[in-house]
């Protein structure tokens, strides 16, 4: 994923790596697992002034990316967070980077929002699941109903990531017999918010119930017209994160597995001189490259904005989440008994891995979408 | 990558080269609908001689050997122009059977590897469609331990005398020269003593066979050696330097077994074993278009088949560009297995009983097909040495032991007849 070619963004990767080696170790998060905290906010303001906020906003919004423009600042999202993956970090990345892309394609009136946002000072996440409903973002039963001055929102919402520490809400609601999508405060009247806890160890979710929620005409994001499309990308972003993470974390646990081959010795021979565990390890190598590949080509079509981006995302969602957690058991599997302690810092990356693979869409959502995708085609 | 990967030798652009084969093809080339391509049986005779003359018919035109370097007949230009040239000529019928292995594989190690004059000799003349090339290397005796090969080159005189039996050779039966691995010195540990020879097929001493597979295809073919004369000119690479040549055969194999290779042109199905799967039609077919159940599982198939092509292209670009070691080429191998294995057993699940009874449907082939999935792991190297490959090589684990090593060949333990 890395385009070494351009010394910006290698010092840009370098930096981001630094400051999250220093500041989201492992350490850190068991830390944080510790004390109840998801992350902390000043932490995020910090993570917000590398630029990590600013990759999917033009510049005339305020954002920009080292490697040019929006195109650019998706390919060094993704990298941001294959570098996250690393040490399984903390922070809402995911919803604030899915909710500024979509008020980056329709920014009208929400210009102070964006603006929070990039400086980390707000954090906003994307209410779009529904209790008691997969994965279904195009079918809300949320209401907007139009009112004198704006829209009255009812309904629930859950696996908000990062519900219970966001200030804004971007709502999937059914309005007019369209899809529409409002930016809601989460402090208005009639807004409440309960945590839902996760596998993972610092990745907290919310329920988010809306009794009568008032607000203002402007807080709608795009027209309906708009919302398809934005809802669009805000998932191919969604999956594309999911996808780019696993992949940093496959990295970092294929490497300290692939040296435990080498340095745990049985009957006096390494581990990796044994053919049935060099076969594993073959198969590992051959799925991460596969993970790689696969997320890369994902990536490129979503900052080219392709019409194949859609397909290429749900493709990467289905491989990588089908893959991912089953290799990392494998790597416990290598690593003996210590590999199913508390103590080892496998099953931080096992948690994960696990809770993205069925989030966004699990893999057997995406092998119907890109069915579906293909039914399309052969029609055409 | 490899030495054989040559600069770019033109000034036009790969849009411009794009345009002018597109021109090109529609003038020259018989057009095919890529979904419904002619049917060839690598196994007749017919389907080779009719890929001569559309090899001829490129070469004329000036769109043979894109990745081949200009002094031996090619164009001398990247992959980049290979594959503009391959999505221009999917409609088209294009000589795809002479990819693998006279261009993907035996070419592709003669240049590497031959002399200059074998080069200007035989590579021009692949190109033209004059000469097909095959691999002479499994024998009877032995799989995967190819380095084991007891056919013998004897020196009499100035004249090699070839004896022994070689199998598994595709298509050989079409070819004009194969590329074959003899043992030259028994007293020196089994890598040391083995030459390479380029044979041409037509020779009196050898005694060709075909071998009928499950499928019926009697593509392959056995060769019996009896007294073949060869001359010093047949020698490829050094005396006793054959190893080093057959592993430069074995990593292009590797490579163009998964589609992974810059020499090959034309990315259509080489024959009816060989036509992707479609499973909306086959959904329809059993009158399923509706089960979830099925469009999951074949929604995966499509998946993985994506997948597939991506991983060809990043370990393409990987091992070019340094990322990846060469033995990554083994990644793509056993992909291309994996795949293999996945879609017929999807498909096999899918077509239910329509697979395994003629109802009128069209459907049994793919039980035919499910019948004959393992080739796909056996051919080009078994999956299991490929994963030592990676094991080893890619990832540096110790080498598995061997009981021959080190030791003269004549001493080691051979198969008890």
């Amino acid at each position: 994923m890395t385009e070494a070619a351009n010394p910006e963004r290698l010092l840009f990767a370098t930096t981001t790596q630094s400051f999250l080696e220093k500041e989201a170790s492992l350490a850190r998060v068991r830390e944080l697992h510790d004390a109840g905290i998801s992350f902390e906010p000043d932490w995020w303001r910090r993570a917000a002034e590398l630029g990590w906020t600013s990759l999917l906003v033009p510049e005339e919004l305020g954002g920009g990316s080292v490697s040019g423009g929006v195109s650019g600042g998706v390919k060094d999202l993704a990298l941001v967070a294959e570098i996250a993956g690393k040490t399984v970090a903390p922070g809402p990345l995911h919803p604030v980077s899915i909710v500024l892309s979509a008020l980056a394609d329709a920014p009208e009136g929400h210009e102070s929002a964006i603006e929070a946002l990039i400086a980390g000072e707000a954090v906003a996440s994307w209410a779009v699941y529904e209790p008691g409903q997969a994965w279904a973002p195009l079918e809300p039963t949320v209401t907007a109903t139009r009112t004198d001055s704006g829209y009255r929102i009812d309904g629930v919402k859950d696996r908000v990531e990062a519900g219970a520490d966001s200030s804004l809400l971007l709502v999937v609601a059914a309005c007019d017999g369209a899809v529409r999508q409002f930016l809601v405060p989460t402090d208005s009247p009639g807004v409440r918010i309960e945590r839902q806890h996760s596998l993972d160890l610092v990745k907290s979710y919310a329920r988010v119930q809306f009794n009568g929620v008032e607000v203002d005409a402007s807080a709608a994001v795009g027209t309906a017209e708009q919302t398809a499309d934005l809802i669009a990308r805000q998932s191919q972003i969604a999956l594309m994160l999911q996808c780019a993470e696993i992949v940093g974390v496959l990295d970092t646990v294929l490497a300290f597995t692939i040296q435990w081959g080498f340095d745990r010795h049985s009957f006096g021979r390494p581990l990796g001189s044994y053919q049935a565990l060099k076969h594993k390890y073959a198969d590992l190598k051959i799925w991460f490259e596969a993970c790689r590949a696969t997320t890369n080509a994902a990536v490129a079509e979503v900052a080219d904005r392709s019409p194949a981006a859609d397909r290429a995302v749900s493709v990467a969602k289905s491989y990588v989440g089908e893959y991912a957690p089953g290799m990392i058991q494998n790597c416990i599997q290598l690593h003996g008994g210590i590999g199913v302690t508390w103590e080892h810092d496998l099953h931080l990356f096992l948690r994960r891995v696990t809770l993205y693979r069925s989030l966004y869409g699990t893999p057997e959502d995406h092998n119907l979408r890109v069915y579906a995708l293909t039914e399309l085609e052969s029609a055409s | 990558m490899t030495e054989t990967t040559s600069a770019p030798g033109t000034t036009e652009t790969v849009e411009e080269f794009a345009a002018r084969a597109r021109a090109w093809l529609a003038e020259n080339m018989p057009r095919i609908d890529p979904e419904n391509p002619p049917l060839r049986d690598r196994g007749e005779e017919g389907p080779w001689l009719r890929a001569r003359e559309l090899q001829k018919k490129l070469w004329e035109g000036g769109f043979a050997g894109i990745c081949f370097p200009r002094e031996y007949g090619g164009l001398g230009l990247p992959i980049e122009y290979q594959k503009a040239f391959d999505q221009e000529s999917r409609h088209y019928e294009l000589p795809i059977i002479l990819n693998t292995p006279t261009f993907t594989i035996c070419a592709a190690t003669i240049l590497d590897t031959g002399s200059e004059e074998q080069k200007r000799q035989h590579i021009s003349a692949a190109l033209r469609g004059e000469e097909v090339l095959v691999q002479l290397l499994s024998e009877p005796s032995g799989g995967s331990d190819l380095a084991g090969v007891i056919t013998r080159a004897d020196r009499k005189g100035d004249k090699w005398v070839i004896n022994g039996a070689k199998t598994w050779s595709t298509s050989a039966f079409a070819a004009d020269y194969g590329l074959m691995l003899a043992r030259t010195n028994w007293d020196v540990p089994k890598h040391e003593g083995l030459t390479m020879f380029l044979v041409p097929m037509k020779s009196p001493g050898i005694t060709l066979r075909r071998i009928k597979q499950i499928n019926g295809s009697i593509e392959f073919c056995e060769e019996f050696f009896d007294n073949l004369e060869l001359g010093d000119d047949a020698v490829i690479g050094e005396v006793n330097g054959g190893w080093a040549v057959a592993s430069r055969q074995l990593y292009h194999e590797r490579r163009a077994v998964g589609g992974g290779s810059e020499f090959a042109s034309g990315i259509g199905a080489e024959g009816k074993t060989d036509v992707p799967i479609d499973y909306v039609k086959i959904l329809a077919a059993v009158g399923q278009s509706d089960n979830e159940r099925l469009r999951e599982m074949a929604g995966r198939a499509l998946v993985h088949r994506a997948v597939r092509d991506q991983l060809i292209d990043h370990v393409y670009h990987g091992v070019l560009d340094g990322s990846l070691p060469p033995a990554s080429g083994s990644i793509i191998r056993i992909t291309h297995a994996d795949i293999h294995a996945l879609e017929f057993d999807t498909v096999l699940s899918i077509t239910g009983s329509s697979g395994v009874v003629d109802v009128g449907d069209d459907l049994l082939k793919f039980g035919e097909r499910y019948l004959t999935r393992q080739t796909a792991a056996l051919g080009g190297g078994t999956t299991e040495i490929a994963r030592n490959i990676i094991g080893e090589r890619v990832l540096g684990f110790p080498r598995e032991y061997a009981a021959d090593r080190g030791v003269p060949f004549k001493d080691v333990k051979r198969n008890k007849s």
